[in-house]
């Protein structure tokens, strides 16, 4: 096994023991990722950078008391900005776009040693789930349907990164999931994907979608991977007026594997119409298993679910209307050329058409609408209100003592590239039915590989968890990961 | 909720997106789509409920009221894509 394959944890420790420097690590997942050009997973490359870090790393380790993260390579999402290394969002607006600072993220990451690969493909502004409206064109999953060669999509938003970290390219990646975008990925290609409680990574330096439903977190190989590297991403930042201030516990210590006398419920209302019955039997699967594993497996009733999808595509292309107004062609990125006569208006509507592509100029103006004067109760305070509802759902299971949350991940495994182009926007949005509730109540969510599908391709389950409680869910994630015993990857092809 | 042309090249101009009068009535269409969607919102029951504003029940933080960055013009200016004498440049806004 090459090193490129190897786990954060399985790094770490081979780090400490000498038995590998941070340079040769770094050198190949390089190697790898110059190799895996057909995944068009990593759209800006930073070797340099990356061999600096690595060799600053080895210092550090040989110093002793360097932390977990020290040497570890990484891919970072477009999202993020990174210092004088371009963070274009995956959109046209923002060609050109070096940052002059670091996003706290990438600065804690940095800080404990981790080494920065490149920035990988994404949808763009993180709007999509298949990684096709990306301005780098579709990231492609590593995995295909047994014997096809058909190109698959990686999922999205983060499918750069899901793409990545299943190709081995690099150890891990950031990832950032607003309805789904960790999640939805990661079961896409068979890794695994955390979605904080809403506060507990600071939002700063990542490029806004929706404020209010935005939350970065890793996507990793492993439980184990995930809970090492969120612990590098979380707390406090004062910088991020909605980032908490509470301490972030010990993240890989609290996998004990033991979740005897755990309650985990059962939504009866993930149970959709039309859901394939291998993913009813995959889910199936996994409720076996928890109890296996000593939990309680309960039926719950979270009965604003189906509501869940409409509120969203009010809420997050509202707060997106806002926070994409910056992109005018003043300050950064893309400027339209002008015409003779052309005033400021001009100036910001062509840039403006010309530099986002259609689904965000689509969101945009969808936002637009639902905040614009005389539809503002109608649309966006009336999804506001069925937000608080879908909260309370879950807050009402909780305090009914369920510890944790079991449904499917998606509706399907991954898809064909260019399946879904004829299809409707509202298609593509039905992607996120699992996941987005989640995003709207705030509340930490994680994507765990368990199975394959008849044609051969990567299916996951989600777990939600209670607010705050990421150590738990990461523990119930580690017992069903353990339990599944997904080893399968991807058969190389790129 | 239906959207016609004129509201799409209203909501176009709005969100300061040059849209060509050609595609108004795909985007017409498209955009009602999503709204229709919408409607399913209408079926439920909100009264007595609150607009959710905040995700995490928290009062904002506050900070002194003190300057702590500044000095940083060439940094602020770096990206931008016409800048002259240490600032933004548009095109003429006033006659």
């Amino acid at each position: 096994m090459s090193a490129n394959q190897w786990t954060i944890a399985a790094a770490r420790d081979a780090l400490r023991k000498g038995e590998i420097s941070a340079v040769d690590l770094t050198m190949s997942c390089l190697t790898a990722i110059d190799a895996g050009d057909a995944l068009n997973a990593f759209v800006h490359k930073t070797p340099e950078l990356a061999l600096e870090q690595a060799r600053a790393a080895d210092a550090r380790i040989g110093s002793g008391n360097a932390p977990a993260m020290c040497g570890i390579p990484l891919g970072i999402k477009d999202l993020f900005c990174t210092r004088s290394v371009p963070s274009q969002a995956a959109s046209n607006i923002l060609k050109g776009f070096k940052p002059e600072y670091e996003s706290t993220v990438t600065s804690k990451l940095f800080d404990a040693g981790a080494v920065m690969l490149g920035k990988l493909n994404m949808d763009e502004f993180a709007m999509g789930s298949s990684n096709e409206t990306s301005c780098y064109g579709n990231a492609v999953n590593p995995w295909r349907r047994q014997g096809s060669n058909v190109q698959l999509t990686p999922g999205g938003s983060s499918g750069g990164s899901a793409s990545a970290v299943a190709a081995d390219l690099c150890l891990a990646a950031t990832g950032t999931d607003t309805g789904g975008s960790i999640r939805q990925p990661a079961a896409f290609t068979g890794i695994v994907g955390i979605k904080p409680t809403y506060g507990r990574v600071s939002r700063w330096g990542v490029v806004a979608f929706a404020s209010s439903l935005d939350q970065a977190g890793p996507m990793t190989k492993t439980v184990r991977d995930a809970a090492i590297m969120l612990q590098a991403m979380s707390g406090h930042d004062a910088k991020d007026s909605t980032s908490a201030d509470i301490p972030v516990p010990d993240f890989e210590a609290a996998l004990t594997g033991d979740i005897r006398g755990q309650v985990i419920g059962i939504p009866r209302e993930y149970r959709m119409d039309g859901m394939p019955a291998e993913i009813e039997a995959l889910w199936q699967k996994g409720i076996e298993m928890l109890k296996d594993a000593g939990a309680e497996v309960r039926d719950i009733s979270l009965p604003h679910t189906r509501y869940a999808l409409p509120a969203y595509y009010v809420i997050a292309p509202a707060e997106a209307s806002s926070n994409l107004a910056r992109y005018d062609g003043v300050r950064y990125g893309h400027r339209a050329k002008l015409s003779a006569g052309d005033g400021i208006t001009e100036m910001y509507e062509k840039t403006r058409a010309e530099g986002f592509g259609p689904e965000v100029q689509r969101r945009i103006m969808v936002g637009t609408y639902v905040l614009s004067a005389g539809f503002y109760d109608a649309y966006y305070n009336r999804a506001r209100k069925v937000r608080a509802l879908i909260k309370r759902d879950f807050e009402t299971v909780f305090a009914d003592g369920v510890d944790a949350i079991l449904t499917p991940a998606t509706p399907s495994a991954a898809f064909g590239l260019g399946e879904m182009s004829e299809a409707d926007p509202i298609q593509m949005y039905l992607n996120d039915v699992f996941t987005v509730t989640v995003n709207l109540a705030g509340l930490p969510g994680i994507a765990v590989p368990v199975g394959l599908d008849a044609q051969g391709l990567p299916l996951g389950l989600q777990l939600i968890g209670r607010p705050w409680e990421e150590a738990s869910l990461l523990n119930h994630a580690h017992v069903l990961e353990s339990r599944a015993g997904f080893v399968a990857k991807a058969e190389k092809w790129w | 909720m239906a959207i016609d042309i004129d509201t799409a090249r209203k909501v176009a101009k709005l969100a300061r997106i040059r849209v060509e009068e050609a595609d108004l009535p795909a985007l017409a269409g498209k955009l009602s789509g999503i709204l229709g969607f919408m409607e399913q919102l209408n079926e439920v029951d909100v009264s007595g409920v609150e607009p959710m504003t905040s995700v995490t029940p928290m009062r904002l933080k506050r900070r002194a009221d003190v300057v702590t960055d500044g000095d940083i013009q060439a940094q602020i200016l770096k990206n931008a894509p016409d800048a002259r004498e240490g600032f933004f440049a548009v095109p003429k806004v006033v006659e």
